[in-house]
């Protein structure tokens, strides 16, 4: 059984009166050690397929089970724990805490995961070290650089060693030399054994991904391998 | 989720926020001290009180008029309690050891050239031993002073201090144109309930009937020691049947007259100082109330504020307990301290006033039962006017609540 299988996953929102199909029926299978990209503009309901993958959303209709849980069945309470266990977050906004060091940011998840304060430091502090700021991790957001942070932001999506990497958009506030450098830390990540999804519109982002699935008003419209 | 993180993140926030929490917990703070304050007062009297009421013993009982006020146009009746109701209670009460009758007022005492006004009081020679209040030099007047109503006096030390006498027995003092021997001093008692009990001069009560005036013989006070503890409801109830009697008071009247025993005095003074207790925390109450609201009117604020913080703890697994609790915590937290404040202001405030006031008040005396009390409510306005922004910050959907700038 592949790490994601999605079956005929419907997405309906009421706007107003109007309702608004964000996905329409999407099948997919994500393999463990898989590389994906989501491409599409918007509207075309990336952000929302990566907020059901990310276990914040529920499907209107379809199945979605992930490690072989079906997420669409679960409760706040246990969504809450997949979220927790499974899925590590990569946000365009770094989305850090702030007045809050670091490796602060980093424990985050074990907090709420309920690991003991030893273990709980040094876990973090192998995450930092894993992207290279094993020397920041006393600093507060404010006093890192916009690399530093989505770095110390990718820490925190590993420090509990989750099923998948969820990266949306992000490089999108990165200039492009940073932007590079954070490309190689996921294709390392990659390397090492991880499953990433990354939601990009810009093609040489979605260029590092080996498979890129293109969204088009909430439907698979293409889903090549990158053959690199 | 630990504790420990609830707590740093609350402490985080609150510092980072500091004159907004400050304000805030102004308001818990201001009740809290109040309170305290006026405990701790009242405590202190009361143990005071209960002392001083225990020194004279639970045999101890009083018998004073108690003047009944008709409406308007009604014929006020003339109450009198006279020293020869005293000795009939002396002939005919059985387990009365000791009786004296009292009368006192303020008087002008004179010695050489200089005047004082303390408390004149006309007693018999039982009432240093009636109110466990002895002579320390000298002696109390006898029976044979009284019987030749002896021009003999015994002051206390604070009188021999403001007329500066330097040999106070043997001295002559004048009190209301009549020369006094001094022939005792008490012994030092100390102020309490604002009265200094070392600024009284005693003599006999015959004698303070020259200087008050026959009316004061309608108006004594009786003091009495009862054989022992158990005769005390006994004798209590005899001296009212004697008095009635006596007074002529029928069967539906109501006495001209008060037997006080010491549970009665004590009861009296607890019922009123728990009137001022009562009436204070009403007060205090609507205060906190005011105080919680604003609690709670700075927390939604916050939960607005941090929408994204909130999003953020979602999205790497806080459950809705989690953000609950974090919230109720800092509310909690924001109260508490409040309440610490307010316990260590109250207790300043209730001693300064205590030290500031005239009279001799008792030391401001803080109870355990108050700071548990004031903490304990300090919590409850923290859950009761937390838990609202709390439940609303768990609630937040984290796809909006992670998108909110």
């Amino acid at each position: 059984m592949a790490l994601i299988e999605l079956r005929g996953v419907r997405k309906v929102y009421e706007v107003g009166t109007e309702l608004v199909r964000a996905l329409d029926g999407v099948d997919l299978d994500v393999e463990r050690g898989d590389y994906l990209a989501i491409m599409g503009s918007s509207g075309s309901g990336k952000s929302t397929l990566m907020n059901l993958l990310g276990c914040l959303d529920t499907p209107s209709e379809g199945s979605y089970h992930l490690n072989g849980n079906a997420v669409e069945k679960m409760s706040d309470e246990e969504l809450a724990g997949i979220r927790n266990k499974e899925i590590g977050f990569v946000f365009q906004t770094f989305n850090l805490l702030a007045r809050t060091t670091a490796l602060q940011n980093v424990e985050l998840p074990l907090v709420y995961g309920g690991t003991g304060r030893a273990e709980r430091h040094q876990r973090a502090a192998d995450a930092l070290a894993r992207v290279g700021l094993a020397d920041r991790a006393k600093h507060m957001p404010n006093e890192l650089s916009g690399g530093q942070r989505q770095r110390v932001a990718i820490a925190r999506a590993l420090v509990n060693d989750p099923s998948i990497l969820l990266a949306d958009e992000p490089t999108g506030n990165l200039d492009s030399s940073t932007s590079e450098d954070i490309m190689a830390l996921f294709d390392q990540l990659h390397r090492g054994g991880n499953t990433v999804v990354l939601v990009t519109h810009e093609p040489d982002i979605a260029a590092h991904a080996s498979r890129r699935v293109t969204l088009r008003d909430g439907k698979v419209v293409s889903d090549v391998r990158n053959g690199r | 989720m630990v504790l420990e993180e609830n707590l740093r993140v609350a402490f985080t926030a609150l510092r980072a926020n500091k004159l907004r929490s400050g304000l805030t917990a102004l308001g818990i703070i201001i009740g809290v001290a109040a309170v305290i304050a006026v405990v701790s007062i009242v405590q202190g009297m009361q143990f005071m009180i209960t002392g001083q009421l225990q020194n004279v013993g639970a045999t101890f009982i009083q018998v004073v008029p108690q003047q009944e006020f008709g409406g308007p146009g009604m014929v006020q009746k003339q109450v009198r309690l006279t020293w020869d109701d005293g000795q009939a209670i002396a002939q005919h009460v059985r387990n009365v050891a000791m009786i004296t009758p009292q009368i006192f007022g303020q008087t002008e005492v004179k010695y050489r050239d200089r005047q004082h006004k303390p408390f004149l009081l006309g007693v018999n020679n039982d009432w240093p031993d009636v109110n466990k209040f002895n002579v320390d030099r000298g002696r109390f007047f006898s029976r044979l002073d009284l019987d030749r109503r002896a021009k003999v006096a015994v002051v206390g030390l604070s009188v021999i201090d403001e007329l500066k006498i330097p040999e106070p027995i043997g001295a002559e003092i004048y009190a209301g144109n009549t020369a006094f021997t001094i022939i005792g001093v008490m012994e030092k008692k100390g102020r309490s309930l604002g009265l200094d009990y070392d600024d009284l001069i005693f003599v006999p009560f015959d004698t303070a009937l020259g200087i008050f005036g026959r009316r004061a013989a309608d108006q004594v006070q009786l003091q009495i020691q009862a054989a022992n503890s158990e005769s005390v409801d006994q004798v209590k109830d005899d001296i009212k049947t004697l008095l009635r009697e006596r007074h002529h008071i029928g069967p539906d009247d109501t006495d001209d007259f008060r037997v006080l025993v010491q549970d009665e005095i004590l009861k009296f003074y607890s019922q009123l100082l728990l009137v001022v207790t009562g009436v204070v925390g009403g007060i205090v109450g609507i205060a906190l109330l005011v105080a919680g609201i604003g609690i709670m009117n700075i927390m939604l604020v916050s939960v607005t504020e941090r929408t994204k913080e909130i999003g953020i703890r979602k999205s790497v697994g806080a459950k809705k307990r989690d953000i609950l609790v974090q919230f109720l915590i800092e509310a909690i937290t924001l109260a508490l301290v409040g309440g610490i404040v307010g316990t260590a202001l109250g207790y300043a405030v209730g001693a300064v006033t205590v030290k500031m006031l005239p009279g001799d008040l008792p030391a401001a005396h803080v109870p355990v039962w108050a700071v548990v009390l004031a903490f304990g409510f300090c919590t409850l306005v923290g859950v009761v006017f937390g838990i609202y922004p709390a439940s609303k910050a768990a609630r937040l959907d984290p796809i909006e609540a992670l998108r909110y700038e």
